[in-house]
């Protein structure tokens, strides 16, 4: 009887010790009878796409290459970030990732992601057709494939109630408008989400500012936060905030918060992803709304920059099939299926070439495809180290100085050493 | 009496060599007793009967050793270096970021504003959860009645925390359910923001964090409230206790050991709680929400600094086993 349990506890161990090893080893791609290969593509995309959406494109690129397979490996923005530091941490990073540009940085330096302007010269791929790249040190570690923009997006029937008569296009036409929202209605000018939580609103909704006017927070690559660009976004804002324009409960309101308080009319402007037009015709279809470019400083005629946040792609250092992960990528960024991708992930194409559907579409995604034509993608965040840390340092100084605990140039002159210091 | 003789037996069957010998049994008789000649044998039956209990053992020290020992032991050896997993290669620092940690002006601030949110929290739930486990062990009530509140009562408690975020942030919007009701009566602005105010968060998020626990030291106490004899209340009662003398000198007591052990895993479990402000607040408006947990949380996922997260965990263990400590001190005081 003893013996018996003392075998039963032996195999349970070495059936364990098994179970264990097992899950230690693998990751990465793998190889089947065959000779196929099994790529990983690990990536927050699937869930955000309709259904089956990005699974017929790899089906589509399985038909075209024989012997690659793609395993998609589908979660959460926040778990792929999660399990993408875990596998660069472990080397067992799926062979092709989705990319935010905040991680850039961070993975190029751990050495996690490859050289993908090496990839290109190896492989011979043009990339003159690419609207954008995302380098560190002169070299690229990620291709935006689609991209998001943030234009703004203004409750018409609120205007028109405040007596305004068109979306502002500058600063002051604003600043007018925001506060003849708040006092001619019962919804605030202007929502600031600035959670702390996700702080990717002083990327989308400050500094933006900043660059629809021309301006940089960088100089040379490096911080540069106290210009005078940015100081007089700072005093501008806080001059909208004191005049009680910005809608209650900022500090620790989200990007979800403002959606649905703009989508509920409580809310006359917001600056906001385009991905979300869908989500406010259906919960409010009867809202009035247009979308413009973010207003730029008076008089200013220049370029404007439009905030953008990427679907980015990048090749694990560690994957041992590079050649066919760079086949992915090209088949990707390829003219017409990055047409369609951006077609079903209501974006705007990483190729310069491709132009997405808009039949059937919402008027406003080809009013937005205009404005995006009409300036240039505009995030200096990407590529810049601890990317979202840089963010929540400038948030949190920023609810400091409007709570009225500093002034603009203690701000600014703060965030100048954070971010120094991390750079 | 002649007990030394199955085991030779068995080896015999298994073709060892005993020999009959001659031993003293306690009477004095002689008895005859097989002695195994192969020394090996007899070592490696000794060895086997000394290795059964760690092979049944065996189990809960590996799991012990791979899900507690080996990651604790991990994360203590990276607070010792510059930076780990972002960084190939790194370096000794010793006691270098225990300094730094410590030193954190946002560390310092974190750590009081994380004893105010337990302090509160657990001194809370303790008056709270006390006193409606009294109502619920009243006899004036139906057991109806009674399983109706018990039902109400627990609600919070049945809630995730992600759900309970979510409702208390709808709630306490600043044109929300709540605004509206206290401003009906005078008691609030419209447009108060609860999370969002520096002057408020720390207090709002504790309040949360109160309505969200105080069903687990009801049900406890509840329980027992229960077990307490009636006779001991009798004869306080013969002996013309007032109802507050009953309190403090029966119910009181009675409880202690239940109370104390309740106050120790919930100061550990409150000090821990990163999800609940996570959710709300994010650790703002600025840092006054900040806590132990969310500023370990930044270090590790936004700044990437995982050697200083590693560390800050390493203080909060420490802090926590401080509490533990009490905790099986006091639970084996009671064995």
């Amino acid at each position: 009887m003893r013996r018996g349990a003392v075998r039963f506890v032996g195999m349970g161990m070495a059936a364990a010790t098994l179970v264990a090893l097992a899950g230690c080893s693998g990751g990465g791609s793998g190889d089947e009878a065959g000779g196929d290969v099994t790529l990983e593509f690990a990536q927050w995309w699937e869930p955000e796409l309709p259904d089956g959406a990005l699974r017929g494109l790899m089906d589509q690129f399985e038909e075209e290459n024989p012997g690659i397979k793609v395993e998609l490996l589908s979660g959460p923005y926040a778990s792929t970030k999660e399990q993408l530091f875990a596998g660069a941490a472990a080397g067992t990073m799926s062979d092709v990732v989705g990319l935010d540009g905040a991680w850039v940085n961070d993975f190029s330096q751990q050495g996690a992601i490859a050289d993908l302007t090496k990839l290109m010269a190896d492989y011979d791929y043009d990339d003159s057709q690419l609207a954008s790249q995302i380098q560190v040190d002169g070299s690229t570690y990620m291709i935006p494939v689609v991209n998001f923009v943030y234009p703004l997006f203004t409750n018409d029937d609120l205007l028109s109630e405040a007596g305004v008569a068109a979306p502002p296009t500058d600063r002051s036409e604003f600043a007018s408008a925001a506060k003849a929202i708040t006092d001619s209605t019962d919804a605030a000018g202007w929502a600031l989400p600035l959670s702390l939580e996700s702080p990717s609103v002083i990327q989308n909704n400050v500094m933006s500012w900043v660059w629809s006017s021309g301006g940089s927070m960088l100089d040379d690559g490096k911080p540069d936060v106290d210009n005078a660009d940015v100081a007089d976004l700072v005093d501008y804002i806080q001059g909208l905030y004191d005049d009680g324009v910005v809608a209650p409960g900022a500090f620790t309101m989200k990007e979800q918060d403002m959606v649905e308080e703009f989508t509920n009319g409580r809310v006359g402007m917001m600056v906001d992803s385009l991905a979300h037009i869908n989500l406010i015709r259906e919960t409010n279809p009867d809202l009035n709304f247009s979308i413009s470019a973010i207003p730029a400083v008076d008089g200013y005629t220049g370029e404007r920059g439009i905030p953008y946040a990427s679907w980015g792609i990048g090749v694990a250092e560690s994957s041992e099939h590079q050649e066919e992960a760079f086949k992915l990528v090209e088949f990707l960024m390829s003219e017409d299926v990055n047409a369609e991708l951006s077609t079903v992930a209501n974006a705007f194409p990483g190729n310069k070439n491709s132009t997405p559907d808009f039949e059937g579409k919402d008027e406003l995604f080809s009013k937005a495809f205009e404005i995006y034509q009409a300036g240039y993608p505009a995030n200096e965040f990407t590529g810049l180290p601890v990317a979202e840390e840089l963010m929540r340092q400038f948030d949190e100084q920023f609810q400091a100085l409007l709570e009225g605990n500093q002034s603009t140039e203690e701000m600014l002159s703060k965030v100048q050493d954070s971010w120094s210091a991390e750079f | 009496m002649s007990i030394t003789s199955k085991g030779p037996r068995r080896d015999a069957s298994r073709g060892g060599a005993p020999t009959p010998q001659t031993t003293e049994s306690q009477t004095g008789a002689s008895l005859p007793v097989f002695v195994n000649k192969t020394p090996n044998r007899a070592r490696w039956n000794d060895a086997k009967k000394k290795g059964e209990p760690f092979a049944f053992l065996a189990p809960v020290i590996v799991l012990i050793g791979v899900l507690m020992v080996l990651p604790i032991g991990i994360v203590i050896g990276y607070s010792l270096f510059d930076n780990v997993i972002t960084n190939k290669n790194p370096e000794l620092v010793g006691v270098d970021n225990y300094i730094e940690v410590l030193t954190n002006p946002t560390f310092i601030a974190a750590t009081g504003n994380t004893l105010v949110f337990t302090g509160a929290s657990v001194v809370a739930h303790l008056v709270l959860g006390l006193a409606f486990a009294m109502l619920l062990n009243t006899n004036l009530l139906g057991r109806f009645s009674k399983a109706i509140f018990r039902t109400i009562f627990v609600l919070p408690w049945l809630f995730t925390v992600a759900i309970i975020a979510v409702l208390w942030r709808l709630l306490l919007n600043p044109s929300g359910v709540v605004n509206f009701l206290l401003s009906g009566v005078g008691l609030a602005d419209q447009g108060t923001e609860w999370l969002s105010s520096p002057e408020l968060a720390l207090a709002t998020v504790t309040f949360i964090n109160i309505w969200a626990g105080y069903p687990f030291f009801m049900i406890s106490l509840l329980a027992g409230l229960q077990g307490i004899p009636g006779e001991l209340y009798e004869a306080a009662t013969v002996d013309g206790a007032s109802w507050w003398q009953r309190f403090i000198s029966v119910t009181i007591p009675q409880l202690r050991p239940i109370i104390i052990s309740m106050l120790l895993l919930d100061l550990i479990w409150t000090s821990q709680q990163f999800a609940l402000i996570w959710l709300t607040t994010g650790g703002g408006p600025i840092n006054v929400t900040e806590m132990l947990s969310t500023f370990t949380y930044k270090l590790a996922f936004s700044r990437y600094e995982f050697a200083l997260a590693s560390t800050s965990a390493v203080i909060i263990l420490a802090l926590s086993g401080i509490l533990a400590f009490f905790y099986v001190r006091h639970q084996r005081a009671r064995d």
